[in-house]
């Protein structure tokens, strides 16, 4: 067994790149993962990727912001120290909505993109995980995992007649940064 | 998205032939690449100097304190506070554009969000300043702040607009921060894998690590998605709450139920004259010409127009519920405003901020780079004097006549002005030459649908109507990026 360890296939275009997709899953390969300079829509179905939770945790994450800021307020204004203003109710509701609001859209954003940076493993200073370097410029790159896909050749026949412009067999999983 | 498939009667978004998506990376990236030219360090120096000013001018105000200003008894606020509302209403221009125009789909937003947010972000920092430095005490400013302390704890005053300023500043701050930063990864990724040596380095720190996986894309868009709904009322509350600070007072002027409204409708008409004036001599200089193009100027003056009208119309609602009121302090207020000491004050806002920009119906000025450029200009002294007019006419005459006066700025209040241009202006140049200006990845992906040499390819294939591809080809005539290819169609 060789030493290659990835298959790349560069395309030039997001519609051949589309196109190949659709020739490798026909030829029973499986596609470790997709890497592009911009996001290509339609692409998760295609690869069976299923719709991101990212929305619900968003939700969760706005609705945890209103009960702090509400729970916040009533403890400072209500029950730790309530000021008569005028005789009018301390829980003066109307009034907090605005603080309610803001705290409702502070934890849903950072909360979210917090998440998202997490589970996609973005961290300032974090090695970049990169399997080509022109894949955040101007080539569209499928990545097959040579080892569970057997017969190379048939990979880059699929590939070279799918209109890939360029086919790499790595070694290496990442280019090094070193 | 590539197989996304768009009318031909609309104007391209990216002009130019041969546009390949290297090419779009290597055109947007020329100014962070390479040295910067003349023009850069130019506006460079002259800015850094008003931001040394700035430095001078607020530690003197820092050192002697707000005497210094030439705040009196009857005028509490004025520059200072003028220039905190201008400055945070040019900010919204980033959000709308990178928010609400998200939301509706509006592709031409793709090249013009980046430079648009770095503003909002540089414009609510100097907004920011201003709010620390009329406090007085600026060390005291986490008084501001709901936390635990020695005096019992004294809570801070939920029902106080002041307070919620507070808050909503902070949010709109980081939230844009976020969204712009999230948004910058896969470009600052697109530069690192282009650098060597110790710019490697620290772009591959600034870019988390993307590596623009499938995964990478889906939930980055899903986030920038969720970013703009929760972004797009955060911006209207933000405005909203700044005219709270008004309009929840007492003062003549100043209490009317119409200013939430017409201080958003104010903010978004300062925001993209702000844009137009910070982007027309970015195209120019940086030579962005087939990424900004003439369709992009004029779509951001028809926003111009409308909310310039819809402030317009605003000035007279007040003018009308003022008499109407038949409150007499309140009519004494406005007719103060149009005819008292501050007579030109008042006229050089209507002039600036009514009159002018309705010239824009007309195509050949809308479409017109040095004419959008001067009127961005005046949109932008027309809205400083609005907010003066708002704040100086109200309170200068009170009730009590003995105590009424005019207010005149001290050098300090001056100098902070100037200042904060400066700071301003430092931090946008500065950007322009570490960050691309424009995103890539999102121009990207206008290219296979909405770029006039795919337009042109449909037409050449014979894939669209005739009649509409005419139409086409003569709305390129305004296109300073594309004129000759229009008169060697007309040969044709």
């Amino acid at each position: 067994m060789s030493n290659i360890k990835y298959i790349l296939g560069h395309f030039e275009d997001p519609d051949d790149l589309m196109h190949g997709i659709g020739k490798l899953q026909e030829g029973n390969v499986t596609i470790y993962d997709v890497f592009t300079p911009m996001p290509i829509h339609g692409i998760e179905d295609k690869l069976g990727i299923k719709r991101s939770r990212l929305g619900g945790a968003a939700f969760c994450f706005g609705l945890t912001g209103t009960f702090t800021a509400v729970l916040m307020i009533w403890y400072m204004l209500v029950y730790d120290w309530p000021m008569n203003i005028g005789g009018k109710p301390h829980f003066a509701f109307p009034d907090f909505v605005p603080i309610i609001f803001e705290l409702t859209v502070l934890f849903c954003s950072f909360g979210m993109v917090g998440t998202y940076f997490f589970v996609n493993h973005l961290a300032p200073g974090r090695a970049p995980r990169v399997m080509d370097l022109r894949a955040t410029n101007d080539r569209f790159v499928v990545a097959i995992d040579a080892r569970e896909n057997p017969y190379h050749d048939k990979i880059d026949n699929i590939l070279k007649e799918a209109g890939a412009v360029e086919i790499k067999h790595n070694e290496r999983k990442y280019v090094s940064y070193e | 998205m590539s197989s996304h498939h768009e009318s031909i009667l609309r104007e391209p978004l990216v002009t130019g032939e041969n546009i390949t998506y290297a090419r779009v990376t290597e055109d947007i990236l020329v100014p962070v690449e390479n040295k910067p030219n003349k023009a850069w360090w130019i506006g460079f120096i002259v800015s850094a100097i008003g931001a040394g000013l700035w430095i001078f001018a607020v530690s003197w105000t820092f050192w002697f304190g707000i005497g210094e200003w030439g705040l009196n008894k009857t005028v509490g606020w004025a520059w200072d506070i003028t220039g905190f509302v201008w400055w945070v209403g040019i900010g919204h221009a980033g959000t709308l554009i990178s928010a609400v125009l998200l939301l509706f789909r509006q592709n031409w937003r793709n090249s013009i969000n980046r430079s648009a947010e770095a503003m909002t972000i540089f414009a609510v920092i100097c907004a920011a300043t201003y709010i620390i430095s009329h406090m007085g005490r600026p060390w005291m400013f986490y008084w501001a702040l709901p936390l635990p302390n020695q005096f019992g704890s004294l809570w801070v005053n939920f029902n106080s607009p002041l307070v919620w300023d507070v808050f909503a500043i902070s949010t709109y701050f980081s939230v844009s921060l976020v969204f712009w930063y999230t948004g910058l990864l896969p470009d600052i990724a697109t530069i690192r894998d282009r650098a060597t040596g110790l710019r490697r380095r620290i772009y591959s720190i600034l870019s988390f690590g993307w590596n623009g996986s499938v995964k990478t894309w889906q939930r980055f868009e899903l986030v920038s998605l969720i970013l703009a709904g929760v972004s797009t009322p955060l911006v209207l509350s933000v405005h909203t709450i700044v005219s709270m600070d008004f309009a929840t007072s007492l003062v003549p002027g100043w209490h009317t139920t119409i200013f939430p409204p017409y201080f958003v409708a104010g903010a978004i008409f300062s925001g993209f004259a702000m844009v137009q004036t910070l982007l027309l001599v970015t195209r120019k200089v940086m030579n962005f010409e087939n990424y900004i193009t003439i369709f992009h100027i004029e779509s951001m003056n028809k926003i111009i127009i409308l909310t310039g009208s819809i402030v317009g119309v605003a000035y007279l609602t007040e003018l009308f519920i003022a008499w109407y009121s038949g409150a007499e302090y309140e009519q004494y207020a406005f007719l103060n405003r149009v005819s008292g000491p501050y007579w030109w004050a008042y006229w050089t806002m209507m002039t600036c901020n009514v009159f002018t920009p309705q010239i824009f119906w007309i195509k050949k000025i809308r479409t017109s780079v040095a004419w959008s450029w001067i009127l961005s200009i005046v949109v932008n002294i027309g809205m400083w004097f609005e907010r003066f007019v708002i704040i100086v006419t109200s309170l200068h005459r009170d009730y009590l006549p003995s105590s009424w006066v005019m207010f005149y700025p001290s050098w300090v209040d001056v100098c902070v002005f100037i200042g904060s241009i400066g700071v301003f202006f430092t931090l946008f140049l500065l950007f322009l030459r570490v960050l691309p200006a424009i995103a890539m990845a999102e121009v990207k992906l206008l290219l296979k649908s909405s770029s006039d040499q795919a337009k042109q390819k449909l037409i050449r294939e014979g894939k669209v109507d005739a009649g509409e591809a005419a139409c086409y080809q003569e709305s390129l005539e305004k296109f300073d990026s594309i004129s000759p290819r229009v008169a060697e169609y007309e040969k044709v």
